[in-house]
């Protein structure tokens, strides 16, 4: 079988000669045109005249156009049709597309970008959270406030309460490729696009409306990514929308790359967070109730921000069971840019709340973080295959109000605060065996011995654990389709909804397919993400693709193999369930043939060799405005251990050592996984660490390029690297019992940052209180507070 | 003007703008997607190419490399690293062996680093890669493709780029061509009959101007063909270096004698900066940022500027007037820095967000005397402290003169606030910025006294 190795990434050797083709490596007609933006140059405000003749008249300018000019829809929300294409006359942040360029090349159209003569009438922009709550401006009418048990009773009867805020700076995504689309008109009006996208049916939506044109108008064909995170889901929406508009208008291909700083000025980023606590707790360090309020700039336009808030209410807890918990979200509305999806989704900011009241309940108590932590946690899964009690069956997804539905559970059973039971965690095995493998109680003493003896470097040391929910949580989108063909001469076509950003979703669903058909990996050809092969489907996110993806091109395999099953068996006067396909052949009766021969001869009797797949997620059942239900299948888990250095003089700081056990269930591929652990925790650490976005006053990101925004180089991994994958399997149905892991992995990271916060705090006898990112400045900042 | 230089083997013929890059030129012209653009002003590394002349294969950015920068030289991208028959370059190999990639993007510009420090035998992986950035795989996989591709021999298709182009004609002259000088003499003579021309000599700035600013730039003298200008000289008790030598070389130069100054030029730019960056560059643009000027205020360099045939001198710190202003006049040129062969007591401090490839927040770089006890000169300079590269002359003032002691330094450090008032941005708040530089007065008595002072020093 291909499933479980840990085979290279299907494109890996089209990597690293330079043949693997991103949209803009892409040959294109010579008429093809080439597209920019001209952006605004306030954050709020109206503009009131817009001068374009010195643009129309720049070389090699072809066309300019504004929103008047636009054939159909107006707009390139994923969610709310609040953002416009171009400005129709609000300003809503700094860099906002205001008019498009059409030019005979990249450059020209740049160069003409800037020749507009824009008139506007300036406002205060709205740029801080402070500012969004000063005004009221906010998504959704009110906060949203998910809550168990009786928070005000329990906070009040607490024997003790702490209280604190931390504030968490956003993240660029800074994928490798930028944002890049090409647009190719087709007879009739109809209009293939090639998009850097996760998600292609919704470009391919997008596009259809703009272009007031069905959807089957529409073909939208993505390869491959280079890299996403989350900054693809939505945000290349304008670029496709934009090639389509221009090649409808010109006749001709249009082309569109965002140059770097166009990119990470216009496009969204990781939401920044604020999020007060207030924790009742005993003597021992155990929660025994919790208030968090979280605060959440969304920036202009809605995007993705409520399922992101959402998800950060749902991670509030971490792996923590509070018997009283209230969440109150904030989504507020501001003029920067519209912040986005990114890898984990809120569920990072969530889970630094919690991770970060653990930490000051440690400090406050004077006890080892780890013992908090573990009093805490939920409560241990039974023994993997004992039948779970509490793990509802099929049908589960009306217990809920349902007529089915089960008693509440009580207030000390194993629930979240969105009343959803945990029965999977295995968290407590996971941290003895980190524990042991990291040596973390002998290390930990290590750096206290080496802090005695040195003035001004310092070590710290912090463990964290990560609970993460996998699916999506608007129900609907947990559905996949799939497409598979086998040719007569046994090679075969796989096709599915997912895209390929680097993850190797591909590699994983081609090993899946492999697998069904008993054929090596090279049999299966992995081909582009189609919205004319499979339709409708969910942006490739919430770490969903091999779950959804592989268990659609199992079915379709499975159809197929079926077939191919009966017709052999029926010529064979044999029952199909004996046919076998393993090795690349298939044994019918004591007949031995190729695959290839087998496809040949059920061709050849008339049998169907192509077939679709479908699949959707069980269980899951969600009402978000009420809090409750079962939005996760199930939960992946993963612990980290990091330890660090700090300069006390200058704040410096830097990753020594990190350990990390990471649940993958049963790994579809092992490699693979491993590459999404070590790959998240570094994003994650830098995130919280060195990655800092710098508006100033007039809203303006000053930190728009990779001179002033620093995500990790290679030198800032940690120098001891040590990653494991938990040996176990998933309890839920998933695909060969494998785990999603694209986002888990992630938050690992945020052990960096307690590593530092224990570095800091055994500089001085109060609570350093670090926020994030921890730069070497926030890093001197939390030592004068600690007291140092 | 046509641009003759060797491309994976090929000797090619480009007739392009004076500044279109080599990105543009591979990408649009030839066709060679393979190179990428991540962010096309020099700090990704996905458009990295090898190119080869008489001082052997060097990684650099293509996204801020010229054309006429690479007439007669060899050009390698990573299209042309397999062997003609196919097969994979080592790293190529282990790179694909340990799970080196995972979107792509950046791996031919890695893997070209990685080719360019494989044929010269580098080990040093982190400095060798620390102009790549990948967002993807946490860069581990990656070292330990590097590190198990140690040792394999080079392929031999490689060797054709030592010989270089056949037929290069001699750089064309004319009033539409750009001026390729091969002496400094003739640069001067230019300069100053041309005074409003750009010089570019790395272009790892002036390459921004025309791929960020969408500047025009004409006429333009490009001044690495000036043998003469990239001369280290030793003279016994100074050093003196070319404005063009690139950084590269003035690293080489300096690691047995300041190593301190050496490892702050460690992590300036990159690898593939420093292949391009040159000393006078850094100086003459003026920025207050830049990471020379302070080391070599602190070391009492002089400043070698000439104008057709006339030559003066200055120490350097007078060179720097105000912010963008240089006490430089119309044609005139940097031609050379001197500076002296030892300086025992030098320190440089780079604090910036990350450690590599980072444009310092502030830079600060101390030279103190000290006879029997007592400090009896000082040389202190920052960058990022003010609108220029500065003395702090009233730290020096508090120094001088006092015993050599933890408790004096740590007393100059109020001075430190007479000489500056630093600005904030988004490198680092005023605050920080002399907050940080007073805390490495102390670190500065600690380093010479043997303690351990930095993080990077330190291990699990």
């Amino acid at each position: 079988m291909s499933v479980h190795k840990p085979t290279p990434h299907d494109a890996a050797a089209l990597h690293v000669t330079g043949q693997a083709r991103y949209v803009d490596d892409i040959p294109v007609p010579a008429n093809t045109v080439h597209l920019a933006f001209g952006l605004s140059t306030i954050a709020h405000g109206r503009v009131t005249a817009m001068d374009l003749a010195a643009v129309r008249g720049a070389p090699g300018v072809i066309a300019v156009l504004t929103a008047d000019d636009l054939p159909g829809d107006n707009d390139v929300s994923p969610s709310l049709h609040d953002e416009p294409l171009l400005c129709d006359g609000a300003v809503h942040y700094h860099g906002q597309p205001l008019f498009l360029v059409v030019a005979d090349s990249h450059m020209a159209a740049r160069k003409a970008a800037r020749l507009g003569a824009i008139s506007y009438d300036e406002e205060v922009p709205v740029l801080t959270i402070a500012d969004a709550l000063e005004r009221n401006w906010r998504f959704e009418k009110g906060p949203r406030v998910y809550a168990k048990g009786d928070v005000d009773a329990a906070l009040a009867q607490a024997p003790h309460r702490l209280s604190g805020r931390i504030e968490m700076g956003g993240q660029e995504h800074f994928y490798l490729e930028g944002q890049a689309a090409l647009a190719l008109p087709q007879e009739g009006g109809d209009m293939v696009v090639q998009s850097s996208t996760q998600h292609p049916t919704e470009i391919q939506h997008k596009v259809a409306d703009a272009l007031a044109v069905p959807m089957h108008a529409v073909r939208v064909e993505t390869r491959r990514m280079g890299g996403g995170f989350g900054g693809k889901e939505s945000q290349g929406n304008a670029l496709a929308v934009a090639c389509a508009v221009a090649a409808a208008a010109t006749g001709r291909p249009a082309r569109m790359r965002y140059d770097r700083d166009d990119d990470m000025t216009i496009t969204g980023k990781r939401h920044d967070f604020r999020i007060d606590y207030d924790v009742g707790h005993d003597d021992d360090g155990r929660i025994l109730a919790v208030d968090f309020t979280q605060y959440t700039r969304c920036g202009w336009a809605q995007d993705l921000s409520l399922p992101v808030a959402d998800r950060a209410m749902l991670h509030a807890d971490n792996a923590y069971l509070l018997a009283h918990a209230r969440i109150t979200s904030h989504r507020l509305r501001t003029n920067t840019a519209s912040a986005t999806a990114f890898r984990g989704f809120g569920g990072p900011q969530g889970m630094v709340g919690i991770e970060r009241v653990m930490d000051h309940l440690a400090h406050t108590l004077n006890l080892d973080p780890v013992t908090v932590r573990r009093r805490n946690y939920y409560r241990a899964a039974p023994p993997a295959g004992a039948t779970p009690t509490a793990t509802p069956g099929p049908g589960a997804a009306q217990r809920f109000g349902g007529a089915h539905a089960p008693a509440r559970p009580a207030e000390d059973s194993n629930t979240t605060p969105y009343h959803m039971e945990v029965t999977d965690f295995i968290l407590h095995e996971m941290t003895d065996s980190l524990l042991a493998r990291a040596d973390y109680a002998a290390r930990k003493a290590a750096v206290a011995d080496w802090n005695a003896h040195h003035a001004r470097l310092k070590k710290g040391i912090a463990f964290s654990p990560v609970k993460f929910g996998i699916s999506f949580t608007l129900t609907h989108l947990n559905q996949a389709g799939a497409l598979v063909h086998v040719y007569q001469d046994g090679s075969v076509h796989m096709n599915h909804g997912g895209t390929e950003m680097g993850q190797g979703l591909f590699q994983k669903v081609a090993q899946v397919a492999a697998s069904r058909f008993g054929l090596p990996l090279d049999a299966v050809k992995i081909t582009a993400t189609d919205t004319g092969k499979v339709p409708n489907t969910s942006a490739t996110a919430a770490s969903s693709g091999s779950d959804l993806n592989g268990m659609a091109v199992k079915a379709a395999c499975d159809t197929i193999r079926d077939r191919m099953a009966a017709c052999l068996a029926e010529l064979h006067q044999v029952p199909p369930e004996t046919v076998r396909f393993a090795d690349g052949e298939v044994q019918v009766a004591a007949e031995v043939l190729t695959f290839a021969q087998a496809a040949k001869i059920t061709y050849e009797n008339r049998v169907s060799l192509s077939a679709t797949g479908f699949y959707k997620t069980p269980e899951v059942a969600w009402d978000r405005l009420a809090g409750k239900g079962r939005p996760f299948f199930y939960f992946a888990y993963g612990a980290a251990i990091t330890e660090v250095v700090i300069d006390t003089l200058t704040g410096e700081n830097r990753i020594l050592r990190t350990d990390i056990l990471h649940d993958a269930g049963a790994s579809l591929n092992p490699a693979l996984d491993m590459g999404q652990i070590e790959g998240g925790y570094v994003q994650g650490a830098g995130w919280l660490t060195t990655e800092e976005l710098w508006w100033d006053d007039r809203g303006r990101l000053r930190t728009h390029a990779p001179s002033t925004y620093k995500i990790p180089a290679c030198s800032d991994r940690p120098d001891i690297f040590n990653v494991a994958l938990w040996e176990g399997e998933n309890r839920a149905e998933t695909i060969y019992r494998s785990k999603a892991v694209g986002e888990p992995p992630f938050m690992l990271g945020i052990s960096a940052h307690l590593a530092l916060s224990d570095a800091c705090a055994a500089c001085g006898p109060r609570y350093p209180d670090l926020q994030a990112p921890a730069t070497a400045e926030e890093v001197l900042r939390a030592l004068r507070r600690a007291g140092a | 003007m046509t641009i003759t230089f060797l491309l994976n083997g090929e000797t090619v013929h480009a007739q392009a703008p004076d500044t279109a890059t080599l990105l543009d030129w591979l990408r649009e012209g030839r066709g060679l997607t393979g190179t990428k653009e991540g962010c096309n002003e020099g700090d990704c590394g996905a458009c990295t190419v090898m190119v080869t002349d008489e001082h052997g294969p060097r990684a650099l950015n293509a996204c801020i490399l010229f054309l006429p920068q690479l007439h007669g030289k060899s050009v390698r991208t990573v299209e042309g690293l397999a062997a003609p028959d196919g097969s994979l370059h080592p790293v190529q190999k282990e790179m694909v062996a340990h799970h080196g990639s995972q979107c792509g993007f950046c791996t031919p510009g890695f893997v070209v680093s990685m080719a360019t420090a494989h044929a010269a035998g580098r080990t040093d992986h982190d400095d060798v890669l620390a102009g790549n950035l990948c967002r993807c795989t946490g860069y581990a996989p990656i070292i330990r493709a590097a590190r198990a591709a140690e040792g394999a021999p080079v392929p031999p298709h490689l060797s054709a780029d030592l010989a270089g182009p056949e037929g290069v004609a001699p750089p064309e002259t004319g009033a539409q061509a750009p001026f390729l000088p091969e002496t400094s003499d003739a640069l001067a003579d230019w300069y100053a009959a041309n005074p409003e021309a750009t010089l570019i000599a790395g272009a790892t700035d002036v390459g921004l101007w025309v791929t960020k600013d969408l500047r025009e730039l004409a006429p333009v003298a490009f001044l690495n063909r000036c043998a003469d200008l990239k001369e280290i000289t030793d003279q016994g008790e100074t050093l003196r270096i070319g404005a063009a030598t690139p950084m590269t070389d003035v690293l080489a130069a300096l690691r047995p004698l300041h190593p301190s100054y050496a490892e702050l030029i460690r992590r300036y730019g990159s690898d593939q900066v420093r292949n391009a960056a040159t000393i006078g560059g850094n100086i003459a643009n003026g920025s207050p940022i830049g990471d020379n000027p302070p080391a070599l205020i602190a070391l009492g360099a002089t400043l070698h500027l000439r104008q057709g045939d006339a030559r003066r001198e200055m120490p350097i710190e007078d060179f720097f007037l105000d912010y963008g202003k240089q006490d430089r006049r119309p044609g005139e040129f940097v031609e050379a820095v001197t500076l002296p062969r030892s300086a025992p007591a030098l320190r440089c401090y780079k604090i910036s967000k990350r450690f590599d490839q980072d444009i310092s927040a502030l830079c600060g770089c101390f030279n103190l005397t000290v006879e029997d006890d007592t400090i009896t000169r000082a040389r202190i300079a920052f960058g990022g402290m003010a609108g220029i590269p500065k003395r702090a002359a009233a730290t020096e003032a508090a120094l001088v003169g006092r015993p050599w002691r933890a408790e004096t330094l740590a007393n100059a450090a109020e001075a430190l606030a007479q000489d500056f008032q630093p600005l904030s941005d988004m490198r680092a708040s005023a605050d920080y910025r002399l907050q940080a530089a007073q805390g490495l007065l102390p670190r500065y008595f600690d380093d010479l006294s043997g303690r351990a002072t930095h993080v990077l020093e330190v291990s699990a």
